[in-house]
């Protein structure tokens, strides 16, 4: 792609970009939110929307042949594939049947002879059988006939993958953040698997968010900044520091300094024998004490039930056993009670829990305080009306001390960027004046300069308000950037609980569940 | 700026808006009289506004468009007859017929509100049967309610009539309350105007209130709203009452406009003018407003006045008219149906 300049109505989203990929060659396409990753895959997949506003300037070489990609149909003629970010599989059906959707192999019939190929019988032996190849070639042990509606999401992801590597003539996969709703093994799986296709000769475009995996499996990157291409490297001749700074052009800290120590305070929450119920992330006995003051982070591996413990206290999920918070039982599977007792959440499913996507900013902010705590209203006996003007202040004060990017406080927040729909998430939490927040997955899916706001915006919190947070992420690396300590979960218990500067074999032990081995180290 | 505000507006709605002009102006050629076709239009809005009210804590509660307003309605019909036996006449008798329905719609609203809790994700359907299977069920109360008056029941037999006239006692009661006249004698309904707007304010002041805000909360996100502490299906529950005595009020302003009590199958299709009226309005299955109520009753009933005249000009056998009619008024139901939207 060479020279690929786009703007959608005179606002130029790209300029000049060229980006060259050979085969069996993994190329990282790098940029923060709104760089202009997502436009320039849009071209080359001859997405309708790029035509619709006027087409771009630039040319796309394929095997050094100048080609007009005008229509999705065309890219994957030639044989450009992609594995979206959003699952596109059907869930009632079968891994085969999703891996072989409008690519059916079939045997003719009678009826077929007569009313067409349309009629044919599926040759579900064979299908099955290509299905495993390509199941295989990713080294993933799913049944081919296993239903996608149970499978884990790390999973389904693979079946994605298996479907555009069954194409026979593939020749360049992209992957728009295949990891971003994987935990780390999984995505270890996942890299593995690129590798392992970018070995039999297929070119790889990988976007993504984690500069980590891009240091372990890309060849070479490419980082856009705001529509311009900043650098094209080896990967072998740049760092993790480096590639961020190119990102961002802000230097990062690595790690938040703890001026006291936490854990010398009492124990503000105690878990005891704490079972949660939650489909999928289940919690099945956890003990835990934790201190005023403290950074609290819960880690693991997904599927093992770190997330079910934060939904637990909040009462989102059946939950029993004994949660002592300030010394008192909370009683458990009521969310008023936890709210009202003090606790505020961050939920992880942003989007679902989170957000009321078609409701202004301030309402959002305010409409759990409003409920609980009846703050921002105007009361006349048993009469209450909200207070819009105490709403409006509040929210804007909000809006200023966490940087929310938006248009006023009433827009709505389904078009904020993930990052700033994480802080209207976070306001509405701290409206709540709590005294534990629990946050769950606080940077899935977004930006790296956006995740290092929220990161400080929750430790400044933190340092100076003496605020109670509890931690949960799939993101080792960002629990060891701002915890006091950490709890690792796996399989619905915690494995253990261990500083950040412990070393990595002991986090990646005890991720695994093994015990005896970290003893081992500890002796 | 302009493309802003028919942006706001949305495109079905300048599209029935369009409809209603054109025919405005067809009839001017036609020569049918402007002042009536107004008067008839403010009559109309005043005496269907409340039952699309009903539909705002429905669709804002979660449970959708109330399908099942007939249950509502016939709470109404029966205070309405409790003042006949009462002998009540004016004022006294539109009020305390409104205050009798109460009790009876908020109770069957909330056995009403309790199914819906039960059947999450159909609530349309079920809802629709549960107004036709109420009506039907009515039709033998109103064959066996030991109602006494005169004028409500058959003079010989028992059970009472299909339709029952008001006169005398509270026929037009708000229709001519502070009411003018303009043009060529037509009147403007101020009182059931003024009614209907005050419900509507109502409305909005409880939408501000903090049980309004739960209510949304629990309509447009459950999940959100679970999260918050707030209880999903009580506020459907109370979505579904309120929307029931709204129903109940809302017929018994439309029958004292109409000047008759329609009984027996009458109010079976009762529902779909209203949940047209306010999808047409602007509101979804998931969220409406007072101003989707308003602009909604004003286009759905303006477009009926305006079209029966013009069809019956164009076509003079009586009959066709007649069908006309029907193939408007189902016309702009359909269509509001189908722009209905989910907004998940």
């Amino acid at each position: 792609m060479q020279n690929i300049t786009k703007d959608y109505a005179g606002n130029v989203v790209l300029e000049n970009v060229n980006l060259s990929v050979n085969p069996g060659e993994i190329h990282a396409l790098l940029g923060e939110n709104g760089a202009g990753k997502s436009t320039l895959m849009n071209i080359l997949f001859g997405m309708s929307v790029i035509h619709e506003t006027g087409g771009f300037s630039g040319e796309i070489l394929f095997n050094n042949e100048k080609v007009n990609i005008e229509t999705p149909q065309k890219a994957m003629e030639l044989g450009i594939g992609m594995v979206h970010q959003e699952f596109m599989l059907i869930p009632g059906f079968t891994v085969t049947e999703n891996i072989k959707l409008n690519r059916e192999i079939s045997t003719p019939n009678v009826i077929s002879k007569v009313l067409g190929k349309q009629y044919e019988k599926l040759d579900f032996d064979q299908m099955n059988k290509d299905a495993r190849k390509a199941l295989d070639t990713l080294d993933i042990g799913i049944e081919e006939y296993a239903k996608v509606a149970g499978l884990p999401v790390g999973y389904m992801q693979f079946v994605e993958i298996a479907r555009e590597i069954d194409k026979e003539n593939i020749r360049v996969l992209v992957f728009d953040e295949p990891t971003a709703v994987l935990a780390e093994s999984e995505a270890d799986n996942l890299l593995s698997a690129m590798q392992l296709l970018a070995s039999k000769g297929i070119a790889i475009l990988f976007i993504t968010h984690r500069l980590d995996e891009v240091m372990q499996v890309a060849d070479t990157v490419t980082i856009l900044k705001d529509g311009h291409l900043v650098d094209c490297a080896n990967t072998k001749d740049i760092t993790v520091t480096e590639i961020a700074e190119k990102m961002v052009g802000r230097e990062i800290e690595r790690l938040v300094r703890h001026e006291s120590d936490p854990t010398q305070n009492p124990v503000i929450l105690s878990l005891k024998n704490f079972y949660v119920d939650m489909p999928g992330e289940v919690v099945k006995g956890v003990n835990l004490d934790i201190h005023q003051g403290e950074i609290f982070g819960i880690g693991g591996l997904g599927g093992q039930g770190k997330i079910g413990i934060a939904n637990g206290i909040m009462g989102l999920y059946p939950a029993r056993g004994s949660v002592l918070f300030e010394g008192e039982d909370l009683q458990l599977n009521d969310p008023g009670e936890a709210l009202n007792k003090g606790f505020a959440f961050v939920s992880e499913d942003r989007r679902g829990i989170g957000l009321l996507l078609d409701t202004s900013i301030e309402m959002n902010i305010v409409t759990t305080a409003i409920n609980v705590f009846n703050m921002y209203l105007k009361r006349w006996m048993v009469f209450t009306q909200i207070d819009k003007k105490k709403i409006r202040n509040h929210t804007e004060t909000m809006i200023k001390d966490l940087d929310i990017r938006c248009q006023g406080p009433t827009q709505h927040t389904r078009r904020l960027s993930g990052g700033n729909q994480q802080k209207v998430c976070i306001a509405r939490a701290l409206t709540l004046n709590p005294k534990v927040i629990l946050v769950s997955e606080p940077t899935r899916g977004i930006d790296v300069g956006a995740k290092r706001l929220v990161l400080d915006t929750l430790t400044k919190l933190n340092q100076e308000t003496g605020l109670t947070v509890i931690m949960t992420s799939s993101e080792l690396a960002e629990l060891r950037s701002v915890c006091n300590r950490i709890a690792i979960i796996n399989k619905g218990v915690v494995t253990g609980v261990i500083p950040p500067d412990a070393p990595d074999a002991e986090f990646g032990l005890l991720m695994a569940g093994d015990k005896r081995e970290v003893e081992k180290i500890g002796k | 700026m302009v493309s802003n505000y028919v942006k706001k507006l949305g495109i079905p709605r300048l599209i029935i808006l369009g409809f209603l002009l054109s025919l405005v102006v067809a009839a001017f050629f036609l020569g049918i009289p402007m002042d009536q076709l107004l008067s008839s239009t403010l009559v109309r809005v005043g005496m269907n506004g409340i039952l699309v009210l009903a539909m705002v804590p429905a669709i804002t509660s979660g449970i959708g468009p109330n399908f099942g307003l007939p249950l509502g309605i016939i709470c109404g019909l029966l205070g309405v007859l409790v003042t006949f036996d009462l002998d009540m006449r004016g004022f006294p008798a539109l009020f305390t017929a409104m205050i009798i329905s109460i009790p009876p719609a908020a109770l069957l609203g909330a056995a009403y509100g309790w199914i819906l809790n039960k059947i999450k994700g159909s609530e349309m359907m079920i809802a629709t049967y549960i107004g036709f299977s109420s009506v039907a069920l009515m039709n033998i109360g109103w064959i066996l309610l030991p109602f006494k008056s005169n004028e409500t029941t058959w003079p010989i037999g028992r059970g009472l009539r299909l339709t029952i006239s008001l006169e005398d006692r509270i026929a037009s009661l708000l229709n001519n309350f502070m009411s003018f006249t303009f043009g060529n004698d037509q009147v403007v309904p101020v009182g059931t105007l003024l009614f209907f707007l005050l419900a509507c304010f109502l409305m909005w002041l409880f939408m501000r209130s903090k049980a309004g805000v739960k209510m949304y909360t629990a309509g447009v996100n459950p999940k959100f709203a679970e999260s918050s502490g707030i209880n999903v299906d009580r506020q459907r529950l109370i979505g579904t009452i309120l929307s029931t005595v709204l129903g109940a009020i809302g017929i018994i302003v439309y029958s004292q406009s109409y000047t008759f009590l329609q009984l027996y199958k009458a109010p079976m299709y009762m529902a779909f003018p209203s949940v047209a009226a306010i999808l047409i309005g602007g509101a979804s299955t998931k969220r409406a407003s007072i101003a989707n109520v308003i602009l909604g009753v004003i286009l759905f009933q303006g477009l009926l006045v305006v079209a029966l005249p013009v069809a019956n000009q164009a076509m003079q056998e009586g009959n066709l008219a007649e069908i006309t009619r029907i193939i408007v008024s189902n016309g702009i139901i359909l269509y509001a149906l189908t722009q209905a939207k989910k907004d998940d």
